[in-house]
């Protein structure tokens, strides 16, 4: 085969393979401008005819979607910060402070990865229960204030910090806070990016969880209210595109924004063991 | 304070938090699950009772358990090679020196990853609609007999295999991008010289090279795929015929449907087994043969 041939295959296969990925994200924002009706006509529209804005209004105005939106900034926003201190610290200590039983609890931490999250989600539901968090926002976001992935990620990097810097600032009388706070972090701040955005997109998306923890439309998230508007309006996809578009659009900015720090966590967290 | 002291305030918060809604509830599961905890117990405690493994005997005789548990390893082991395979050919792709525009590309590809499932989900079935969708449209229009994608239990779960693989291939991609950049580029130089076939060169120089990062990455995406839930749930509803009900999905339907959460929990260990048996049965093969 040719140069010339290979390069035009190669660069043809390409373009077919991120149509395949983007034409339906794309389908989506087009059908989400269409007035009602008009995406079950034949054959299927591929652009609106008489573009209008109808769908998103009566997302916000009649289905509570900024109720939803503000729920799913909350819960995701509260989940990212709290839950970065955590694993930050964590993750640290593991890395970098001496103490009796560092191994053992971490190795603890690190078996305990192969249990899948939803072993543990019935008898957490009925923790929840008990301590009257079901159908709360705490019900979403306490179980997820510390995540193995998280500490695992921060210890990986925490381990490339010279010991020399903490111990002169131990030295010089710096005690354990004042050096995590001042000397640690700044150092850490690349991965601190990369976890933020990890666990933003994850707060974001999850599923199976917020639908069991969410027993009422009020504190409903994004994906769950899509998934019971969707179910009752089965036939409206006007709709339920512009539903999509609002669901998806803010991780799909915030990867563009940022999508270097998240391409590199990836690979950083996928080189367990 | 000492360094000791202040270590264990660092963890102390993940600890409590990983250790009182993680780790005490999977305790807690395997309890619960010999249990016969119902509607009535969660009224009244005192309805609880011990039924040792009675829930897992019912369970393995119940037509409807083993047809949830084929059809996630009918989802497994169709839908994993298939997903391996769009994402080694995606970043070989993306890997070559003709291709142009990579970061473009690469951020295409990757950008079904970061969406939500349910709303992704909710396009799929739009756009696989029998009647209206564009797909149908597609096929009718070239000559090929349309397919009723969501309401024929045997497309139904095809339909949802093609959905994962859309939606989940740029993870890996990004994964052997990495792993194929690592492959030392004068063995392809060797191969050349020798006269090796492109298709020669990636089976003996690119396959074997990539076989740790082909490991993890399977072993990964196993344990992901058995997880199958979102994606029922918003597209079929475990149905057609209950064609596309996954092991998760009969757990969440016995435990918070129906209130069965010691039966449900049950159904949670089995999986959990499953799961661990395979992918520890993965890393064994793959080593075989190796030097210990």
């Amino acid at each position: 085969m040719s140069p010339r041939v290979a390069k035009a295959l190669i660069n043809g296969l390409l373009i077919g393979a991120a149509v395949i990925a983007i034409a339906p994200l794309l389908y989506m924002v087009s059908v989400s401008f269409m007035p009602q009706g008009q995406a079950s006509s034949l054959p299927p529209p591929v652009l609106p005819k008489n573009a209008t804005l109808d769908n998103y209004r009566q997302l916000f105005m009649n289905a509570g979607m900024g109720r939803y939106l503000f729920n799913s900034l909350l819960i995701s926003t509260a989940i990212t910060l709290i839950s970065l201190a955590f694993n930050l610290m964590a993750g640290y200590a593991f890395a970098k402070l001496e103490f009796r039983g560092r191994q053992r609890i971490f190795q603890v931490l690190l078996g305990a990865l192969v249990i899948p999250a939803q072993v543990a989600m019935l008898p957490l539901f009925l923790l929840l229960k008990y301590m009257g968090l079901v159908n709360t926002y705490g019900a979403v976001i306490v179980p997820a204030l510390a995540t193995i992935f998280g500490i695992f990620l921060v210890r990986q990097y925490a381990s490339g910090i010279p010991d020399d810097l903490m111990e002169a600032a131990r030295i010089d009388g710096a005690g354990e806070f004042r050096i995590f706070a001042t000397i640690v972090m700044p150092l850490l701040k690349p991965i601190m990016v990369t976890l933020a955005i990890f666990t933003f997109l994850a707060a974001w998306n999850d599923f199976m969880w917020p639908l069991i923890a969410l027993t009422g439309q009020e504190h409903y998230t994004l994906p769950i209210a899509l998934a019971s508007l969707s179910r009752e309006h089965v036939q409206d996809s006007e709709l339920m595109m512009a539903g999509s578009v609002v669901t998806i659009l803010p991780v799909l900015v915030l990867f563009l924004a940022l999508q270097r720090y998240y391409l590199e966590g990836l690979l950083l967290g996928s080189v367990k063991g | 304070m000492t360094t000791s002291r202040a270590a264990w305030l660092f963890i102390t918060p993940a600890l409590i938090i990983l250790g009182l809604f993680f780790l005490l509830p999977v305790v807690a599961a395997l309890v619960l699950s010999v249990t016969d905890y119902d509607l009535y117990a969660l009224a009244d405690i005192r309805n609880l009772r011990f039924v040792a493994l009675e829930n897992y005997w019912t369970l393995l005789q119940r037509p409807l358990f083993w047809s949830a548990l084929g059809h996630t390893v009918y989802f497994v082991v169709v839908g994993v090679p298939l997903s391996l395979m769009a994402s080694l050919g995606a970043a070989m792709l993306l890997n070559s020196p003709l291709a142009r525009f990579k970061p473009f590309f690469r951020t295409a590809l990757f950008a079904p990853v970061v969406t939500t499932v349910v709303a992704v989900a909710v396009i799929w079935r739009y756009l696989f609609n029998t009647k209206y969708g564009l797909v149908n449209y597609v096929f009718d229009a070239i000559g090929i007999p349309t397919v009723d994608w969501l309401g024929d239990p045997n497309w139904a779960m095809p339909t949802i295999i093609l959905f994962a693989v859309w939606k989940n291939f740029g993870y890996n991609m990004i994964i052997f991008m990495a792993g194929l950049q690592a492959i030392p580029g004068d063995l392809y130089e060797a191969a050349r010289i020798d006269g090796a076939s492109a298709f020669a060169q990636f089976r003996h120089i690119t396959l074997p090279m990539l076989k740790p990062t082909m490991v993890m990455v399977s072993i990964l995406t196993v344990s992901g795929y058995f997880q199958l839930f979102a994606e029922p749930y918003v597209m079929t509803e475990g149905g057609p015929l209950q064609s596309t009900t996954s092991v998760l999905y009969l757990m969440y339907e016995e435990g918070f449907k129906w209130w069965n959460l010691g039966s449900a929990s049950a159904v949670a260990f089995i999986l959990f087994v499953i799961m661990f048996v395979v992918t520890a049965a993965m890393l064994r093969l793959s080593k075989r043969g190796e030097p210990a």
